[in-house]
């Protein structure tokens, strides 16, 4: 495509201005790229991939070396360049799942999505799967107001599979087309947690046939690996379909998705870009793989002037 | 998982130095290849393990471990003291004002876990016969007002709040008189989660401080932050003067680096580390413990003396 010629053009150049491809240029990529969370195996593998393939054909000239790396980021841009679509049920019910460890976004993430989905022209419902967590109920409601839909709720520390239960009759009933289910904030090595996240997928999935239709793993953009242990248990748990990677607006990268897709074949589909209902967008692996190599070519351009 | 193995890796290259009786400037190379690895895994800034490495090399080339009858142990043992000396003494104490009310401000970036140790603290001064006061300076989250208060309710502890309309800093300064009124001598300030980029939030800190002159500044930091915690830790610290350090999350199976990055950058002491969801789920920091884990074995003391 297009756009990936231009990135490519761009990322060769951060190679034309060097007189040599030295230790300090492998020394450079791999900070760079450890620098924005990528798993360390993955860019210890791609950086001796490009070393070894430089050594085996010779290269010596940075010019040369061009072709190489840019064969290697399309490489890492085309398993990840697909078109990340929400998968949504075109007649009768979706219902989306919102999982992940504590305070990475996911009560904010489903607001944003009732906004998007609700402009669609799509009836939609909310479920307060979090009846643990202090205040959890309300926070989803201040957004179910703030975006005009209605909440399912239970009392706090009730059943959370009850509350989507019963969200899902709602749902039926109502003739929603999107029912979002928030659930509680838990880290993956909490055996007993993740039993109870498993008893909501299951809820979900004996209730509406081809259901969920996503369970949506958020993500915070500043974790680093641990991500990777979150992503593969959560697929275990609650059959995780694909990444929402929020808090994007900071300064950390959320490099780890890379691995995550290398490793459990995940794809990121939307992005958090901040606390405001507009603040979600779907995912563009180019701009991602692009701004990993900001300050690389931010270093150029001073180099250029 | 990428984890595994390390603990293993690094005991096998020591192992090696083990069965050399002497170590060369290149064992040690390797050996030290293998430890920032760790570290890296770990989640340690890239350039505080640099910094740390150069350092750990310089010791472990001289004499005293070259000519170790044990060299393995004390490469190994050299690691662990220095990253449990970069870490600091234990120290997990609140500041106490002689004037009371003593003031906390609790910062950090969203959701890492500001609210939950508010209310932690205020369990932890209320066990030892203090009268916290918590303060609900969060007017832009979502319920984060109503959050503070069912903790509050479930602590029996006061809860200063007014509606989302007041400034935050006029918030705290009347949280501060109404402390001084009650008899608290402790007001401890919930603040909205933000980015250390966010200039205008930022400085909506800085004028709370200056407003109510905190005892203490505490930075609460998920221990799953990647690489990016320097930079947040720096930016708070550089615009606030933070006195302490809270680690979050700890009760999950991350590494924890961003403990090691935080305390480089900044020098504050981490005083506490969050265990669990629950109020009572907040233990003393403890440098040896986390120097283990972020080398990913557990123990070091025992494999020292397997080493
Ligand atoms: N800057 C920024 N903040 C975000 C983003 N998404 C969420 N947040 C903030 O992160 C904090 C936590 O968000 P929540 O939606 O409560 O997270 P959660 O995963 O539901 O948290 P728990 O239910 O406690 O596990 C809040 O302060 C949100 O406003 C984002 O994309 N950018
Ligand atoms: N497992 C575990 N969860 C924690 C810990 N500390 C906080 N949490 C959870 O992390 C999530 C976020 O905590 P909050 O206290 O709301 O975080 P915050 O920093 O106040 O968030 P914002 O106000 O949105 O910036 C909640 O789900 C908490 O229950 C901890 O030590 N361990
Ligand atoms: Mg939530
Ligand atoms: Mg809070």
């Amino acid at each position: 495509t297009k756009t990936s010629q231009s990135f490519v053009g761009k990322v060769e150049a951060l190679v034309t201005g060097r007189r040599k491809i030295d230790e300090e240029f492998y020394e450079e990529l791999e900070e760079i790229l450890i620098e924005a969370d990528v798993g360390v195996m993955t860019v210890m593998e791609l950086v001796d991939e490009l070393r070894s393939d430089v050594k085996e054909r010779k290269i010596e000239n940075p010019t040369e070396l061009r072709p190489l790396l840019s064969e290697k980021l399309v490489a890492l841009l085309e398993d990840k360049g697909e078109k990340a679509d929400l998968n949504v049920n075109a007649e009768g019910l979706t219902v989306l799942m919102f999982v992940g460890v504590n305070g990475v976004g996911k009560t904010t993430t489903i607001g944003k999505m009732a906004h998007k989905f609700k402009s669609e022209g799509k009836r939609v419902l909310l479920a307060a799967g979090d009846t643990f967590r202090a205040g959890a109920i309300e926070q989803l409601e201040v957004w179910g107001e703030r975006v005009g839909v209605d909440v399912v709720r239970h009392q706090a520390g009730s059943d959370p599979a009850a509350v989507v239960f019963d969200a899902i009759q709602a749902a039926k009933s109502r003739e929603v087309d999107v029912l979002l289910c928030d659930t509680a904030g838990r880290l993956q090595n909490k055996v007993n947690l993740m039993k109870e996240l498993n008893k909501i997928y299951r809820v979900v999935q004996r209730e509406v046939p081809g259901a969920p239709h996503e369970v949506l793993l958020v993500l915070d953009a500043t974790t680093g690996q641990n991500a990777l242990n979150q992503a593969k248990t959560f697929k275990e748990a609650a059959g995780v379909t694909g990444i929402v990677l929020t808090k994007l607006d900071g300064t950390a990268k959320g490099g780890i998705v890379i691995a995550i897709r290398h490793e459990l074949d995940l794809p990121v589909k939307m992005v958090g870009l901040g606390e405001k209902v507009d603040d979600l967008q779907p995912f563009d692996a180019e701009e991602f793989v692009y701004a990993l190599f900001d300050p690389l070519l931010a270093a150029q351009d001073d180099t250029d002037k | 998982m990428a984890f595994e193995g390390l603990a293993e890796r690094l005991q096998a290259t020591l192992k090696k130095l083990r069965g050399k009786g002497k170590v060369t400037e290149a064992d040690v190379k390797e050996a030290m290849r293998e430890v920032r690895l760790a570290l890296l895994e770990a989640d340690v800034n890239f350039k505080v393990v640099k910094d740390f490495v150069n350092r750990v090399k310089e010791r472990a080339v001289d004499q005293e471990v070259m000519k170790s009858l044990t060299p393995g142990q004390q490469v190994i043992k050299v690691v662990n003291d220095e990253l449990t000396q970069l870490m600091g003494g234990s120290q997990s104490k609140l500041a106490q004002s002689h004037r009371p009310p003593t003031v906390v401000m609790m910062v950090g970036l969203q959701g890492a876990g500001k609210t939950t140790t508010t209310a932690k603290l205020a369990r932890y001064l209320q066990k030892q016969n203090h009268h916290p006061m918590l303060v609900a300076c969060d007017v832009y989250r979502p319920a984060a007002i109503k959050q503070l208060q069912v903790l509050g309710e479930q602590l029996n502890v006061p809860v200063f709040a007014k509606g989302e309309n007041d400034r935050p800093v006029s918030i705290a300064q009347e949280a501060v008189t109404k402390a001084k009124e009650e008899h608290c001598d402790y007001v401890l300030i919930d603040t909205a989660g933000r980015l250390h980029v966010d200039e205008e939030l930022m400085s909506e800190l800085a004028d709370m401080r200056e407003a109510v002159s905190p005892d203490e500044i505490l930075l609460v930091v998920d221990a799953m932050t990647g690489q990016d915690a320097v930079n947040v830790a720096e930016r708070f610290h550089r615009e606030l003067e933070l006195s302490g350090v809270v680690l979050t999350k700890l009760d999950g199976d991350t590494r924890g680096g961003a403990a090691l990055s935080v305390k480089a950058v900044t020098g504050c002491p981490i005083k506490f580390v969050g265990m669990g969801e629950k109020v009572d789920a907040l233990e003393p920091f403890h440098p040896d413990r986390m120097a283990g884990r972020i080398l990913g074995m557990g123990d070091v003391l025992t494999l020292i003396e397997k080493a």
